[in-house]
């Protein structure tokens, strides 16, 4: 039994420790907000927070996830879905099929906690994450306008 | 068995749990209420498209399938912009096909491919938002007593003019329904149009912000288990034994499988449960012939083909052959394009139950009635003891209308009767088990007079066909009419934006084992880029303008003129770029619409960068700019990621890539600036999806050549730049 931080819950799961803490979230915790894209860290889709940091949780074991640390997923970005991320993705119509946005939001998320006018070499570096509907114009313009107007942390 | 016998989804559909997660809400119509469509949570239909509630909300039901390309927005302009409803009640449903079926297929195809999600449905959804208004109409005038030509509707609201009486559609739907609907129904001249031709928001955004949005993947069910499986590697292989008790006991797994001949799964209670023990199964397949096939084995069956007396003809004016024989001076070239994987972000899946009397599956795709064909088979059950409950799709491409993981999924829940079976390919399953864009080669021969026209052009094409794979009922004698497309002499669909004098395009068709399939953009993808691409290199050998020597050869093709002449004003053609970029340009016609491109691109030490795009579409009526531009962006991304990475080689019979650390796509920092123009000419309706994939990789290409002096021909780009030239 592993105790994790969830939302701000704490929820108790119980997995073996080698159990990816995307499908702990997902098949133990319940949220299916957080996706499986490719299972080794390379498409970004299962993107959450931990401490504020945005980790792909599809190639982390349970057993590295402490349980004093705090996760975020997509469902606890914001309580009432008006993060201004969310907001812009919604004013420009960020998604198209939609499975890879909520690692998308949560990756550009963390970005702008830790820096709240990135550069679009910034934006770069911290959102590699993969989409082939093709919506990364619209990505970076989100994140644009998000900063634009502000963010708090 | 009886109780599950009657399952089906409840009108919601999707029910969140009280944990966030999201379960799959049952209930049970009773047979007379369903039949009637008349009980409280369903309110009488006015006809099949559509519902409307008492609460004034407007319910459209969709046979297309939403998968990020916008169709149900645009489908939704489209219906009231004739049923004059209240836009901010609207929202969309999914009809299942064997409702479809159950109604002489009232709902018409539900195929979602082709880019004919808009253009397919837009008179038969017109006209039913059109229906359903006279009939509301009609309803109020009667109830007033007065003239329905004396009536109008705006906003879900019916006024009589002369009175100034109001009422609510959902006030008189009920009288409206017992109407005999209209025998004929006139529709709004494009010039009256006020809901089709905006940029309107999507109907859909908001969920898939949230995390709230249930794709397949997503779906839970009271009981549910998860299956992984795994097929034979080399295709046309099959399972020679397994050994279920080296994995029978660990955590959670409940069942080992063999489904058909040639896959094996684990059932279990979790994902990851089952995924570990499927990796630690030992399986012995018998991989047959197909073993010895490699990429180069491949290749070579193609380079005979390019040579070959015999192959199909697809375009043919005058004698080529002669021409060029006679030509003062020939260009030739050799080009290819590799198999490539869809590789949408939701891997396959698809969640069943199965009873010996009833199959419903629940999943994404992008052709409900080939899903149900394809169910039934498996279920072995006649289709009306079947039904496709359809989720939105995380990625299609051409992928989900071809249902070989579907099929599967029914022959894992046959074998555990009453509980649902939630079939989960991985991402390395998705890869090596895909339906291939085709994998294609092709010679083009140029033969030019003494001041450089052309006056003959060959151009074979040796390759693979889709439809010998995926639809061998559609093959013309033998030929592939799919082969040529953007190569056609003529038609609405997919023809030839240039006249040469004397032109022979044909096709010798080399099938290796490697199933190919309908993949976003289809043979446009390289045929764009054959044509295009040794265009470019025609006129770069004959010191031409590129784009002089393309106008040369359009006087006969204004609407691929208009499109190559308004991406070249806006890019700046024919004055200086910024310093170090330089620039290409491309054009064709396809999926019913005219689309160019020209890009600027700049190569640093082998290093490409693609700094900005500017495209062109003509698809004849604009139904929402907004999502045009979407797509127009998107495709960009999809075309060059083909273009930069997008290979999928064959070793010992099988696909080696696995995962995107093998199979890479283009991410967002190497996103051009896209600019879109969109240029309705109207009279006709054309696709949005596809067309400007096309267009990208002969545009960037050719602007590779500006930069270089490199003629990239094999695909893709892979690190060509960066070897010595």
């Amino acid at each position: 039994m592993v105790t994790l931080n969830v939302n701000g819950r704490s929820v108790q799961v119980d997995a073996d420790p080698d159990t990816p803490l995307l499908w702990a979230i997902r098949d133990h915790v319940g949220l299916t907000g957080t996706k499986y894209g490719c299972g080794i860290a390379q498409c970004g889709a299962c993107t959450v927070h931990i401490d504020g940091q945005a980790v792909r949780s599809c190639a982390l074991p349970l057993s590295a996830v402490e349980e004093s640390q705090k996760i975020v997923t997509i469902e606890g970005l914001s309580p009432d879905g008006n993060h201004p991320l969310q907001v812009a993705w919604r004013a420009l119509d960020v998604p198209q099929c939609g499975f890879c946005q909520s690692g998308m939001l949560m990756a550009a998320a963390a970005l702008l906690t830790q820096k709240p006018r990135p550069t679009d070499e910034e934006i770069n570096e911290a959102v590699t994450n993969i989409c082939r509907c093709g919506t990364y114009s619209r990505v970076r313009a989100g994140i644009r306008q998000a900063a634009e107007g502000g963010i708090s942390g | 068995m009886t109780t599950l016998n009657a399952l089906r989804p409840s009108r919601r559909g999707l029910l969140k749990g009280a944990a966030g997660a999201v379960l799959l809400g049952f209930h049970l119509p009773s047979r007379q209420a369903a039949a009637q469509g008349a009980s409280a949570a369903s309110p009488p239909e006015l006809n099949a498209w559509v519902v409307v509630h008492p609460d004034d909300r407007v319910v459209l039901r969709m046979a297309k399938t939403e998968m990020g390309q916008g169709v149900r927005t645009g489908l939704a302009q489209m219906f009231a912009e004739e049923m004059h409803c209240d836009w901010s009640k609207l929202s969309t449903e999914y009809v299942t096909p064997g409702q479809s079926l159950a109604r002489s297929r009232v709902w018409g195809n539900f195929l979602t491919a082709g880019s004919q999600g808009i253009r397919s449905s837009q008179e038969i959804v017109r006209k039913g938002g059109a229906a359903a208004r006279m009939m509301l109409i009609q309803a109020a005038a009667t109830r007033w007593g007065v003239p329905a030509a004396e009536c109008s509707a705006k906003d879900s609201v019916i006024t009589h003019a002369g009175s100034g009486r109001t009422l609510r559609y959902a006030e008189v739907v009920a009288e409206a329904a017992r109407l005999t609907p209209p025998a004929d129904v006139l529709l709004k001249d494009p010039g009256q149009w006020t809901v089709i031709g905006r940029p309107i928001a999507r109907l859909d955004t908001a969920d898939k912000t949230t995390g709230k949005q249930v794709y397949g993947q997503d779906l839970r069910m009271p009981g549910m288990l998860v299956a992984v499986p795994r097929r034979c590697p080399v295709f046309g292989g099959t399972v020679r034994s397994f050994d279920a008790a080296a994995v029978s006991g660990r955590p959670g797994v409940r069942h080992v499988l063999k489904v058909g001949d040639s896959a094996v799964a684990v059932v279990a209670d979790t994902f990851w449960q089952a995924k570990t023990a499927l990796d630690a199964l030992p399986v012995e397949w018998d991989t047959g012939e197909n073993s010895r096939v490699s990429s180069e084995t491949i290749s070579a069956m193609l380079d005979e083909g390019l040579t070959a007396r015999e192959a199909f003809i697809g375009n043919q004016q005058g004698d080529a052959r002669a021409a060029i024989a006679g030509a003062t001076r020939r260009i030739e070239a050799t080009y290819s394009y590799p198999y490539q994987n869809h590789a949408p972000m939701e891997p396959m899946n698809a969640t069943v139950v199965w009873t010996p009397e009833r199959c419903d599956v629940w999943c994404p795709t992008q052709n409900g009635e080939a899903a149900l064909a394809a169910a039934a088979q498996a279920a072995g059950l006649p289709q009306t003891a079947c039904d496709i409950h359809r989720v939105d799709l995380g990625g299609g491409f051409g992928r989900r209308t071809v249902h070989d993981w579907l099929a599967d999924a029914v022959l894992i829940a046959r074998q555990v009767p009453g509980t649902p079976i939630k079939t989960m390919w991985t991402r390395e399953e998705d890869m090596v088990q895909g339906r291939y864009h085709p994998v294609t080669k092709c010679r083009l021969v140029a033969g030019l007079d003494a001041e450089n026209r052309i006056v003959g052009l060959h151009m074979r094409i040796s390759g693979q066909s889709i439809l010998a794979t995926a639809f061998p009922g559609g093959l013309q004698n033998g030929r592939d009419p799919v082969q040529f497309q953007g190569l056609n002499p003529s038609g609405a669909e997919s023809a030839i934006g240039y006249t040469f004098p004397n032109l022979l395009i044909d096709h010798a068709m080399r099938n290796p084992h490697v199933p190919a399939h309908f993949w976003r953009g289809v043979n446009h993808n390289q045929n764009a880029i054959y044509l295009e691409c040794f265009l470019d290199e025609v006129a770069h050998a004959t010191n031409q303008d590129p784009l002089a020597l393309r106008r040369s050869l359009m006087a006969n093709h204004p609407k691929h003129l208009a499109v190559l002449n308004a991406v070249a004003e806006r890019i700046g053609w024919g004055t200086p770029a910024p310093a170090g970029i330089h620039r290409g340009i491309a054009q064709q016609m396809g999926f019913g619409s005219y689309v160019a491109a020209a890009a600027e691109v700049s190569v640093d030490r082998g290093e490409l960068k693609v700094h900005r795009i500017v495209a062109a579409t003509d698809c004849g009526h604009a139904v929402n700019p907004r999502q045009i531009e979407m797509q127009v962006e998107g495709s960009f991304v999809y075309g060059l990621s083909a273009m930069l990475y997008g290979a999928c080689t064959v070793k010992d019979g099988a696909i080696e890539q696995t995962n995107f650390d093998t199979y890479n796509v283009m991410r967002l920092g190497e996103m051009p600036k896209v600019e879109t123009i969109i240029l309705p000419s109207g009279g006709f309706w054309g696709g949005v999806g596809e067309p400007t994939i096309m267009v990208a990789a002969p545009a960037v290409l050719n602007a590779v050549f500006a930069a270089t002096g490199r003629r990239i021909r094999d695909m893709p780009l892979g690190d060509q730049l960066r070897q010595p030239g």
